[in-house]
């Protein structure tokens, strides 16, 4: 296989997801990198197949199908790449089988135990649990969870450098106690990462050495104010290559296929994002919203200006798998109060739970479209909620943080995903980026992340950015090139006033300017959308007609901006936030105004 | 995606498997190569290593970890009882006396010097394992697991709940009766109870007085289920649940009738004794609630259906169920499969197919809106 960028034409990509493995066919074309052709199969990794191989090459037999390249001789590629048969490289990404599920303890919740959760999230892990010495929970209560968890890797931290050893020593002696086994190879000890206090490593290393095979890494906080997350996150790689894909069904021969290591999805996908975020100057928020779990990723920039990436993942909600869960935490009436029409509660439930028990299947009325699309719309709520309290900035001093992480900051928690500073929002899974209409992906994320002041809404046309995310690792400019070209499908500016809403009494809330003209106002209650032709870069202005309307700049202070305007132009949304009133009547006036009925 | 997963519960009224059981840690196999067994009857047997419990003494006594390392009365490794003392400490120039009892029986593993807690493994707890099935032991793995070939009907639900059960299989309803109290009589008890949808709570309650160990039914609505479990069910991973019925829904949720071809087979299967599990887990390679009822009927299939689901797709021809809105629950005949993805009446575009209904009705679907029947 090649590996140098210069010399590559032909790169084969897979994601394989825990229900579908998608291969992208990547060319160089006469106008530059695109993505060509896609194939997709159900993934294979669990049984009866049990072999991810399987799923992938299904996969690459539709991309030979569609495509007419040969790729593949006796299950072997074949390379390089010659002008409709081989490919120069194979690279993948993997989430398959659950993903890299991990448990994170520390001793003190809201410090070490969060940077953790940080690290593990930042490396593209799912936190089944976190546990710590004050989270309320008894002894046994925490020996009795960890002994039901199957996790792929335990990260333990605790204590500054110098500061606790009890509860570090009691921490490992908890896992000790509950003796977790790893979800994958019998044989296989489980993988422990220790990054807490150095002064007991040795300690840790002894209580945990008889159950773990225990790696130890420097301390991911080594002191109140400063995160070190990257040995933490380096290491959780290291084992995710060594002890989780090499364990998992078929993953030795998805290994052995590439030259490159396979990277966790999330991971992936943060890569890509933060490359664009950071050129650009934009603070972006990206959402991956699939069958069990939905990815929030933000890039932010913190109090002194650097950008900070953050990753959640909130690991039971989803369009699918988990759909009856987003039933449950949101409620019924939260759902239903997105439809365009009445719907019975009960029918509600039952056609959600339905989709839980038969996840693949998609809807075929729109009745039925309206009613996932509200589901989604609470997904995203709750995620972007999820996402706030764990995306938090510690003010004041200047560190470093890389895509996972790598910063210090000190102790002074404040949130850094501000939907009024927010400047571009990123939309993939199914629901987001296949829906029908693309305007009704921007509403769904309006009103699921309830957006502020001056936004730019764009979709992942078909969740591209894992692929992406791993070929940039090879070939930085060819990914770039098709995440501009291919990937990302510009929707949308949303423009949303905020006011108060005793003191803004008059409907007229804001004046639009289009290079200088005025297209539009802004009128409470309402979403209107204002026409302008697509590609053309021009001046956006927006003038609060009420003092007490805020459009990111405070209270009766105007916003301007320079903007490319995207394929529907902008959406002007009187509705005050966050939205609470919304009934059927008025979703069904918003549906008809936008062309979604 | 053209090699779907389609989801092909399967439904056979002859056919042979195996089943493995298998014990979490080693043990020893009760059973060997040749027996014949029924599903009541133990077939493995281990010992699971006691509980490790962390005794934080310095923190129940009030001392500092020093004082607990000084005034220990056990060693590493030692065997203790219920009440043995483990540590004594004078305070008040040896005026005030105080000792901390073993709150259990067990054996000392360690004694963390840095923080005075000590680990007590406490005595290990037997675990046996049924045959779960009835059949042959074909075979086994020393001090590990039991392979049993059962020859029999094996019907398959699409979501369930409660783990294994072994009991008489009792037609109580029709396939499309609305379940109610009418449908109970006396004598259920240790039985599977089949028939019918939509069970109320009341009606799982007194089927549960009533000795009942499973219910197989075509569907059921949130809250019977929801006010029976104790608690809302949002994800599909299902089998664990500590409840005295094992409930096997075949169609879904809401009103749904029973497929008549499952529920033909389990009118055929009364009175027969039956293997249930409600276990559920919908993910990709799903683990769906199944039924088994061991017996000599004529052999109508020998194949493992959800192979060749995976390996041939969807053909024209086919006999499909559709599983979503606008078509629920109907049956018909693959008659076209078009290359191209259409467009839906979503708006979204989809690899769909056509089928003839059992009405005559020739109408569009998505591929993945089907199930092979």
């Amino acid at each position: 296989m090649i590996t140098s960028k210069e010399d590559l034409t032909t790169v084969l990509v897979t994601d394989c997801g825990s229900t579908t493995t998608k291969a992208l066919l990547f060319e160089k074309t006469k106008s530059g990198w695109r993505q060509t052709f896609r194939g997709e199969a159900p993934t294979t990794v669990e049984k009866p197949v049990a072999d991810v191989t399987v799923g992938a090459l299904n996969a690459f037999k539709e991309i030979e199908e569609l495509s007419g390249r040969s790729i593949l001789k006796d299950k072997d590629f074949k390379t390089p790449a010659q002008k409709k048969e081989g490919i120069d490289l194979y690279l993948s990404t993997s989430s398959a089988g659950g993903g890299l599920q991990m448990l994170v303890c520390g001793v003190v919740k809201h410090i070490t135990t969060e940077s953790a959760e940080r690290a593990a999230l930042g490396a593209g892990g799912i936190v089944l649990d976190a546990v710590s010495a004050d989270d309320g929970r008894e002894d046994f209560e925490r020996v009795e969870k960890i002994r039901h968890l199957k996790p792929d890797i335990v990260l333990l931290c605790g204590g500054v450098d110098g500061g606790s050893t009890v509860h570090v020593i009691e921490m490992a002696e908890t896992i000790l106690a509950a003796a977790p086994r790893p979800r994958f190879g019998n044989t296989l000890q489980l993988p422990v990462i220790y990054a807490g206090n150095k002064n007991v490593a040795k300690e840790v290393e002894e209580i945990l050495s008889e159950i773990a095979k225990v790696l130890m890494v420097e301390n991911l906080r080594p002191t109140v104010d400063k995160e070190n997350l990257g040995p933490a996150r380096e290491a959780i790689h290291e084992f995710f290559l060594s002890h989780v894909m090499s364990h998992s069904p078929g993953y030795n021969k998805l290994l052995a296929w590439s030259p490159v290591p396979v990277m966790p999805t999330p991971a992936a996908v943060g890569d890509i994002m933060r490359t664009y975020a950071e050129k650009n100057n934009l603070n972006t928020l990206c959402v991956d919203i699939g069958g069990a779990t939905t990815d929030v990723f933000s890039v932010f920039k913190n109090k002194v200006g650097e950008f900070i990436f953050n990753r959640t993942v909130s690991a039971n909600l989803g369009m699918s798998y988990s759909i009856a869960n987003v039933l449950i935490e949101a409620g019924v009436e939260n759902i239903s109060r997105w439809l365009p029409s009445d719907v019975k509660d009960s029918e509600v439930k039952d056609r959600l739970r339905n989709k839980m028990i038969r996840p693949s299947s998609i809807p075929q009325t729109k009745n039925d479209l309206w009613l996932e699309q509200s589901v989604c719309r609470e997904a995203l709520r709750l995620s972007l909620e999820h996402h706030k309290s764990l995306a938090v900035g510690l003010s004041g001093v200047t560190q470093q943080r890389g895509i996972a992480s790598i910063f210090s900051q000190t102790s002074n928690r404040y949130e850094l995903v501000d939907q009024m500073k927010l400047d571009m929002v990123i939309g993939s899974g199914g629901v987001l980026s296949h829906a029908p209409e693309r305007l009704g992906a921007a509403l769904m994320m309006i009103d699921g992340f309830s957006l502020m002041g001056l936004t730019e809404i764009a979709v992942d046309s078909i969740f591209m950015m894992p692929h992406l995310g791993v070929l940039s690792s090879v070939h930085p400019e060819a990914a770039e090139e098709i995440f501009l070209n291919d990937c990302m499908v510009r929707i949308c500016h949303s423009i949303v006033p905020v006011y108060k809403e005793k003191a803004t009494k008059k409907l007229n809330l804001a004046r639009v300017f289009v290079n200088h003209k005025e297209v539009g106002i802004v009128i409470k209650n309402k979403i209107q959308r204002v026409d302008i032709p697509e590609g053309q870069v021009c001046e956006i202005r927006v003038e609060p007609l009420q003092k007490s309307v805020d459009l990111g700049n405070g209270q009766g202070e105007k916003i301007s901006k320079t903007i490319t305007v995207a394929e529907y132009g902008l959406i002007l949304d009187g509705r005050n936030r966050p939205i609470r009133n919304t009934k059927n009547e008025l979703q069904n006036e918003i549906y008809k105004e936008l062309g979604l009925l | 995606m053209k090699n779907v997963l389609t989801p092909g519960l399967q439904v056979l009224k002859s056919t042979k498997l195996k089943k493995i059981r298998e014990l979490p840690i080693k043990g020893s196999v009760l059973v060997k190569v040749g027996d014949l067994v029924n599903g009541k009857q133990d077939v493995c047997r281990a010992d699971l290593p006691g509980d490790l419990r962390i005794l934080r003494i310095p923190e129940r006594m009030g001392i500092e970890v020093e004082e607990v390392l000084a005034g220990l009365k056990i060693k590493e490794g030692q065997s203790i009882q219920q009440g043995d003392v483990i540590c004594e400490h004078s305070g008040l120039f040896g005026l005030l006396k105080t000792t901390y009892d073993s709150p259990n029986t067990g054996i000392v593993e360690f004694i963390t010097k840095k923080t005075g807690n000590i680990g007590l493994r406490l005595p290990s707890k037997p675990l046996s394992l049924n045959a779960y099935v009835d059949g042959k032991v074909v075979s086994i793995v020393e001090e590990k697991s039991v392979e049993i070939e059962v020859s029999g009907s094996y019907i398959q639900g699409i979501f369930g709940v409660g783990g294994e059960k072994y009991g008489k299989l009792k037609v109580i309803a029709e396939a499309n009766e609305k379940l109610s109290l009418d449908h109970l009589d006396n004598d259920i008890e240790g039985c599977i109870l089949v028939g019918g949808k939509l069970p109320d709570f009341n009606f799982l309650l007194q089927a549960e007085k009533a000795g009942a160990i499973g219910l197989i039914a075509a569907s059921i609505t949130e809250i019977p289920l929801k006010t029976y479990l104790g608690y809302d069910l949002g994800l599909a991973v299902t089998g664990d649940e500590d409840i005295a019925i094992s409930i096997i829904i075949t169609e879904g949720f809401g009103d749904l009738n029973f497929s008549k071809r499952v529920y033909d087979l389990l009118k055929n299967l009364d009175g027969k004794m039956a293997s249930i599990n409600g276990a559920t887990q919908v993910r990709a390679g799903a683990i769906r609630p199944e039924v088994l009822v061991s017996g000599d009927f004529s052999i109508e299939s020998d194949v493992d259906s959800r192979k060749v689901t995976f390996e041939s797709g969807l053909v024209v021809g086919q006999s499909i169920r559709i599983v979503r809105v606008p078509y629920f629950g109907e049956r018909g005949e693959i008659v076209e499969m078009p290359n191209k993805k259409e467009v839906i009446d979503s708006g979204a575009k989809a690899r769909i197919l056509r089928a003839k209904l059992e009405s005559g009705e020739v109408v569009t679907v998505p591929r993945v809106n089907v199930e092979i029947v």
